[in-house]
C-alpha cells in the first residue's frame, strides 16, 4: 500500500499534463481560442463572489457523496447506486419540507436527519441484495438508481405536482423555514451549512477509516474477505453497515440539492453528483483525504464550462470531456507505472 | 396486432445488436460498462459520418469502429493493465456521453441518411409472419442473424465452448491451450462493434438523427437486459423485444394513464432484479433439480470468471 502512494505522485502530474494537451487538441478542434476557454472556465466559476458562492454550493453535495463513496470502496463495493440515494435522500428531506411545520432551525436539522435517513435506507436495500438476495451491488445499484429517478418523476408529476400543472419543472417551492441558511460575506449568499456539513463529512470518514476498530475492519473486509471472515470479522455486516454510512452521507447530499439549491424537489435532483463522485474518488485512489481539493476541481471546471457555451459558442460538455479525459489517463498512468514497477522487481528478484 | 408486433421487432433492432455484443463480451468474462456511452458516441459519429459520406453503410463502418476502439480500451486496460473493469468501462461511459455532445452540437436537428425499407419479395406475401419478420430492412434482418449466429456459435461450435470456458474456468481452458487474453481481447472488441452498430441503428434508422438525447438510458438498460436474460442470447433477444413492447404500451397508455411515458420505460430495473432474486431463492433452485429438462431456461448464473483478471502464474 505504501509502495502504491509513493508511486502516485509522478503518474499523476504527467498524466494532467497529457490531458492538458488533450484540452488544447479538442479546443483547438472545435475552433476555440485554447488558452482564453480555459481562463474563462476558471472566470466563470470563480471570477466573483457570487461565483465562488454557486461554486461551493455544488461543491458541498459531489463532497459529501464522494465521501460517502469512500466508505462504500473501502468494503470493496462499488456504489453504483448512489444517485438513487442521493434522490431518495432529497425525497425524504422534500417530503419533511413539505409536511413538517417548526422554527426554522429544527425544520433545517430534521430535513438534514431525513435526507441521510431516506439515502442510508435506500443503500441498505442494495447492501441486503448483494448479500441475501445474491443481486450483485452495481446491477442492483443500478436498477435502484432508476427506480429513484422513477419515484422522483411520479412526485413530482403526481402527488406533489404544483396546483393545477402537472409539468417536469418540480414541485411548488418549499416554505421558506426549511431554506438551508446561507451566510452574507463579500455581497454574497456563501453556503455555509452546507459546507460545513461537507467538512464535517469527510473529517468523520478519514477517521473513521483511519482512526477505528470498525474502519480498519472494514477495510480488511474490502480487501479480502476470506481472510477477514477467518479471523471471525462478520463480512455481511461490514458490508451493510458501509451502505448504511455511505448511503446516510449521500442521502445529505441530497437534503443540500433540495433545501440549499433548488428550494423544491425536481426530477433530475441528483445533479449527476453520484456519478461524478464516483469518480472524484477514483481519481483520489479512494482516500478521502484528497476529495475536498479534487472536487474543487471538478466543479470548478463543469460549472465554469457553461461560461463557455455563452461566451465562446463551445458545447457546455466540453467540461465533462475534460474531466473523463483526466481521470481516465490518471487511472491508465497510474497502472502503467505499476506494471512497469512490478516488472523490474520481477526482474530484480529473479537476479542472484 | 401485426402492425404492432412488426413494430416492436423493429424498434427492438438496435438493442438485439447491443445485447448480443455485450453477452458475447461478458461471457467471456469481460464486462464492457461503457455501454451508455459506446451507444451514444456512435450513434452521434454513425450519424456524422454518413451524413458526409452521403451513405448509411459509411455511418455503421464507423459505429462500429467507435464500439470497438472504446472496448479495445476496456480490454487493454483491464488485460494489459490489471485495471478494475469497472472502473474503466465506468469512465469511459461517462467520457463517451460527454464526447458525443461536445461533437455532435451543431448537427442536432439535421436531417440526414436512413436505410431503406427492404421487404423481401415472396416471404413478405406470407400471412402474418410476412408482415411481422419480412417488411423491415437490413437492420432488423441483420438483428435476427445476430441472435441465430450468436446462439449457434455459443452452443455448436468449437469456438463456442472456448469461448463460454474463458468466461467460467480460464485456469482449465489455459492448460488446455486456449489463449484465455487473447481471446477476451478479440470477443470484447466484437462485442464493442456491435454495441457500435446498435448505436448508428438509432441515429440512422429507428430514431433518425441526432439529439442528446436520443438513446438515453438505453445503454444501461441493455446491461439490465443481459442479465434478466441470464447471459443466454435467446433469452436475452426475448428480454429486448419485451421492453420494446412496454415501450410501444407506455406509449400508447400515455392518453389513459398520463405519466405512464415516463415510468414505465425504467421497468427493466425492477424486472432485472426480481428476477435475480427469484433465480437465488432456495425454492426456486428446487425447482430446477425437480425438472432437469427445464433447468436451462430456470438458472440465471453469470459466467464464473466475470469481470476478474486471468494471469498465467
Amino acid at each position: 500500500m505504501t509502495a502504491r502512494s509513493t508511486n502516485r505522485f509522478v503518474p499523476t502530474v504527467v498524466a494532467l499534463a497529457y490531458a492538458l494537451l488533450v484540452a488544447m487538441v479538442l479546443l483547438a478542434l472545435a475552433g476555440a481560442p485554447p488558452i482564453e476557454a480555459l481562463l474563462r472556465i476558471v472566470d466563470g466559476s470563480l471570477g466573483s463572489w457570487d461565483r465562488v458562492a454557486a461554486t461551493l454550493l455544488a461543491w458541498s453535495p459531489l463532497v459529501l457523496a464522494s465521501a460517502g463513496l469512500v466508505v462504500t470502496f473501502a468494503a470493496g463495493m462499488w456504489n453504483i447506486g448512489v444517485e438513487g440515494q442521493i434522490i431518495m435522500g432529497a425525497i425524504a428531506a422534500s417530503w419533511v419540507a413539505r409536511e413538517v411545520s417548526a422554527d426554522a432551525a429544527i425544520l433545517v436539522l430534521a430535513t438534514i436527519v431525513a435526507g441521510a435517513v431516506g439515502g442510508a435506507l435506500w443503500a441498505l436495500l442494495a447492501g441486503v441484495l448483494r448479500t441475501h438476495g445474491g443481486v450483485n451491488e452495481i446491477f442492483g445499484g443500478l436498477g435502484l438508481d432508476f427506480l429513484a429517478a422513477g419515484i422522483a418523476i411520479y412526485l413530482v408529476i403526481g402527488p406533489w405536482k404544483r396546483q393545477g400543472v402537472a409539468s417536469t419543472s418540480g414541485t411548488e417551492i418549499f416554505p421558506d423555514a426549511s431554506f438551508m441558511p446561507t451566510m452574507e460575506l463579500f455581497g454574497a449568499d456563501i453556503p455555509i451549512v452546507a459546507v460545513t456539513l461537507a467538512i464535517l463529512g469527510t473529517v468523520g470518514v478519514y477517521f473513521l477509516l483511519r482512526g477505528t476498530r470498525f474502519g480498519l475492519r472494514l477495510k480488511a473486509v474490502g480487501r479480502s474477505p476470506r481472510s477477514a471472515f477467518i479471523i471471525g470479522i462478520p463480512n455481511n455486516a461490514y458490508i451493510l453497515s458501509a451502505f448504511l454510512v455511505g448511503g446516510a452521507l449521500a442521502g445529505v447530499a441530497g437534503t443540500v440539492q433540495v433545501t440549499g439549491f433548488h428550494h423544491k424537489l425536481v426530477p433530475a435532483i441528483s445533479g449527476g453528483y453520484g456519478f461524478l463522485g464516483i469518480l472524484v474518488v477514483l481519481l483520489a485512489g479512494f482516500s478521502a483525504k484528497w476529495i475536498g481539493p479534487i472536487a474543487l476541481f471538478f466543479i470548478v471546471v463543469s460549472a465554469g464550462s457553461t461560461q463557455l457555451e455563452l461566451r465562446l459558442d463551445l458545447d457546455s460538455s466540453f467540461g465533462g470531456v475534460l474531466l473523463g479525459v483526466i481521470v481516465l489517463f490518471v487511472v491508465f498512468g497510474t497502472a502503467f507505472s505499476q506494471q512497469r514497477a512490478k516488472r523490474r522487481a520481477d526482474t530484480a528478484g529473479a537476479e542472484p | 396486432m401485426e402492425a404492432t408486433i412488426s413494430s416492436i421487432i423493429a424498434a427492438a433492432a438496435p438493442l438485439v445488436y447491443a445485447t448480443m455484443g455485450e453477452t458475447i463480451s461478458e461471457k467471456s468474462g469481460v464486462i464492457n460498462l461503457s455501454l451508455e456511452g459506446s451507444l451514444r458516441l456512435s450513434a452521434m459519429t454513425g450519424f456524422v459520418v454518413a451524413f458526409w459520406a452521403d451513405t448509411a453503410f459509411a455511418g455503421f463502418v464507423a459505429a462500429a469502429a467507435v464500439g470497438a476502439l472504446i472496448a479495445a480500451i476496456i480490454a487493454y486496460g483491464n488485460i494489459k493493465l490489471k485495471i478494475n473493469q469497472i472502473a474503466i468501462g465506468f469512465i469511459l461511459a461517462l467520457l463517451a456521453i460527454d464526447l458525443a455532445s461536445f461533437f455532435g452540437d451543431s448537427f442536432v436537428g439535421v436531417r440526414g441518411e436512413q436505410v431503406p425499407p427492404l421487404p423481401i419479395p415472396l416471404l413478405e406475401d406470407i400471412p402474418f409472419f410476412g408482415k411481422v419478420l419480412f417488411d423491415h430492412n437490413l437492420v432488423v434482418y441483420g438483428s435476427f442473424v445476430a441472435i441465430a449466429v450468436t446462439s449457434w456459435y455459443f452452443y455448436r461450435t468449437r469456438g463456442g465452448l472456448n469461448l463460454q470456458g474463458i468466461g467460467e474456468r480460464p485456469e482449465g481452458a489455459f492448460a488446455r491451450g486456449v489463449p484465455v487474453n487473447l481471446l477476451r481481447t478479440v470477443y470484447t472488441v466484437l462485442g464493442g462493434a456491435m454495441v457500435g452498430i446498435a448505436g448508428a441503428s438509432y441515429s440512422l434508422d429507428v430514431k433518425l438523427g441526432w439529439r442528446e438525447t436520443l438513446t438515453l438510458n438505453l445503454g444501461w438498460i441493455a446491461l439490465a437486459i443481459v442479465i434478466f436474460g441470464g447471459w443466454h442470447p435467446v433469452r436475452v433477444a426475448l428480454g429486448c423485444y419485451l421492453f420494446g413492447a412496454l415501450q410501444i404500451a407506455a406509449f400508447h397508455l400515455q392518453d389513459v394513464f398520463p405519466g405512464i411515458a415516463q415510468v414505465l420505460p425504467i421497468a427493466p430495473f425492477p424486472l432485472m432484479i426480481l428476477a435475480l432474486v427469484l433465480v437465488s431463492a432456495g425454492w426456486f433452485l428446487a425447482l430446477g433439480e425437480r425438472f432437469p429438462k427445464l433447468r436451462g431456461w430456470l438458472v440465471l448464473q453469470p459466467p464464473g470468471a466475470i469481470g476478474t483478471i486471468f494471469e498465467r502464474e
